[in-house]
């Protein structure tokens, strides 16, 4: 309850200083549309909005989806192969010195302008803070708790599945969670280079036709849509892991 | 369980080039229980460490050998003060552990004898989180059973309980690990009078044995030769220090 109070007090907060902005600066509704307006075209166009947002919702969650399992494998491999670290470690920090908005019109270039590369955006953007987050942890596993196991004549593949494992999945929540804020920054980038629907594209096309309040409306439905998905696998993640009986904070 | 051989480790120990510890002698009966006894920080959790195959951090020079000849680390099981309980794994989970890590199939029914025999029979089911810390050493305790070798390492596996529960769980220990070769590490003198067949006091100076009261262990923690044996070894301790 205390919580819903607050965020009412944010959110008050944050639209009556949009507010005081709008009639402070005498802005015209083109460039500065105020709150009200914004929540007007909300609703008046709700169906147009609802149509794009499936769209940019299904993928995110496909990317958030393979990216998360496409991850998952990738940190166990890593983290099961010396010399997979030596190899692809230092091609993955590389990687992510290239931004990943430049890849954007290539994607497009060989995917098309469908659902796929919108995915791929998505995908690549989350695929390293999902695989970084669980790698750290998977290397992470606590001395006493591998010398144990090798103690007990361990193998080193049921070492990985029993114990490393289990031990690091905090650590690929919190790579999930990440995922979850970043996916649908992949989502609208594929969507601004090339696309004929998702929220993206609609915030283009209303801001070439001067409409900026339909462009607001639309950023709104994204954050929103991005709180929600952020607040959904947090959730998840934590029950999950509270079933599982996994080390609380990450190893 | 194979037949207990007795054990001997005498070397030299350092580490990153430095001298650690050494040269030190240890020798434990087969069959019985020998307390290595010191202070904190001497070297005593090394030897359990190196004894057990582990310890690649360390260079050791001399060597660890069994009284039958083979080597000892496929025959040493290790329990220490952290339970090392895996916080996902319920109580029997936890106990055929080690089964599941070498790809055997758990032996289930064993396991429940294992937890009867540590007072944990109606616990198989239960969490790690929902047990009290004397309840995970006896789960630890299980785990030590369950692979049935015939030497036992204790790096001071007691020293995290309350009095009452520690005197208890010494006796259990006692009880379930007998006929097995036992080297305790400990830093408590009345835990060292109550248990050992023999006791070896290891200092910055060196290793010393002491004699044990003539009672067999588990001794009464309150006979006056336990009692006189502890104030010794605390009084050697402190005068070695």
């Amino acid at each position: 309850m205390r919580r819903i109070v607050r965020i009412a007090a944010v959110t008050l907060l944050a639209v009556g200083l949009w507010q005081l902005l709008v009639t402070a600066t005498g802005l015209p509704k083109f460039i500065l549309p105020g709150p009200m307006l914004v929540a007007r075209t909300l609703w008046e166009s709700r169906a147009v909005l609802a149509e794009h947002t499936i769209v940019t919702a299904a993928e995110v969650l496909i990317g958030l989806g393979l990216g998360a399992v496409l991850g998952g494998v990738s940190a166990v491999g890593l983290a099961a192969s010396p010399v997979a670290r030596a190899l692809v470690r230092p091609m993955l920090v590389f990687s992510q010195a290239i931004p990943v908005f430049a890849l954007a019109p290539v994607l497009t270039l060989w995917l098309g302008y469908g659902l796929w590369s919108k995915i791929a955006m998505a995908l690549l953007i989350i695929y390293f803070p999902v695989t970084s987050a669980f790698f750290d942890a998977l290397m992470r596993t606590p001395q006493a708790w591998l010398d144990m196991a090798q103690v007990m004549r361990a193998r080193p593949a049921r070492v990985m599945w029993h114990i490393r494992i289990p031990a690091a999945l905090p650590g690929f929540a919190s790579g999930l969670r990440l995922a979850a804020v970043y996916a649908p920054i992949g989502a609208i980038i594929g969507e601004w280079v090339g696309a004929s629907r998702g929220l993206g594209y609609l915030m283009l096309l209303a801001n070439g036709r001067a409409k900026i309040d339909l462009m607001f409306a639309a950023l709104i439905v994204l954050a929103v849509f991005t709180l929600a998905l952020h607040a959904a696998v947090d959730r998840g993640c934590r029950t999950a892991l509270d079933r599982y009986g996994a080390p609380r904070a990450p190893a | 369980m194979s037949i207990p051989p007795a054990l001997r480790f005498s070397g030299i120990v350092c580490v990153d080039g430095g001298h650690l510890f050494g040269p030190v002698e240890v020798e434990a009966q087969a069959g019985r229980w020998t307390c290595l006894l010191g202070p904190s920080g001497v070297g005593k959790s090394t030897i359990l460490r190196l004894i057990a195959g582990l310890g690649a951090e360390f260079e050791f020079d001399g060597e660890i050998t069994a009284s039958d000849g083979h080597p000892l680390p496929p025959r040493v099981m290790m329990m220490a003060q952290d339970d090392l309980v895996m916080p996902w794994l319920d109580v029997i989970g936890n106990v055929t552990l080690g089964a599941r890590l070498r790809g055997e199939r758990p032996d289930h029914a064993r396991a429940r004898e294992v937890l009867r025999r540590v007072g944990l029979k109606d616990f198989e089911r239960r969490r790690p989180e929902t047990l009290s810390g004397g309840q995970r050493q006896r789960v630890a305790l299980a785990r030590t059973l369950m692979e049935d070798r015939p030497v036992v390492l204790l790096d001071e596996p007691f020293s995290a309980l309350d009095a009452r529960t520690r005197a208890r769980m010494q006796d259990m220990t006692f009880d379930v690990l007998e006929g097995r070769t036992v080297l305790l590490v400990t830093h408590d003198v009345a835990e060292a009078a109550r248990l050992g067949h023999k006791i070896l006091l290891m200092t910055q100076a060196g290793m010393t044995a002491v004699s044990p009261p003539e009672a067999d262990p588990p001794r009464p923690l309150d006979a006056p030769e336990t009692l006189s044996t502890q104030g010794a070894l605390l009084r050697q301790l402190m005068e070695a220090a």
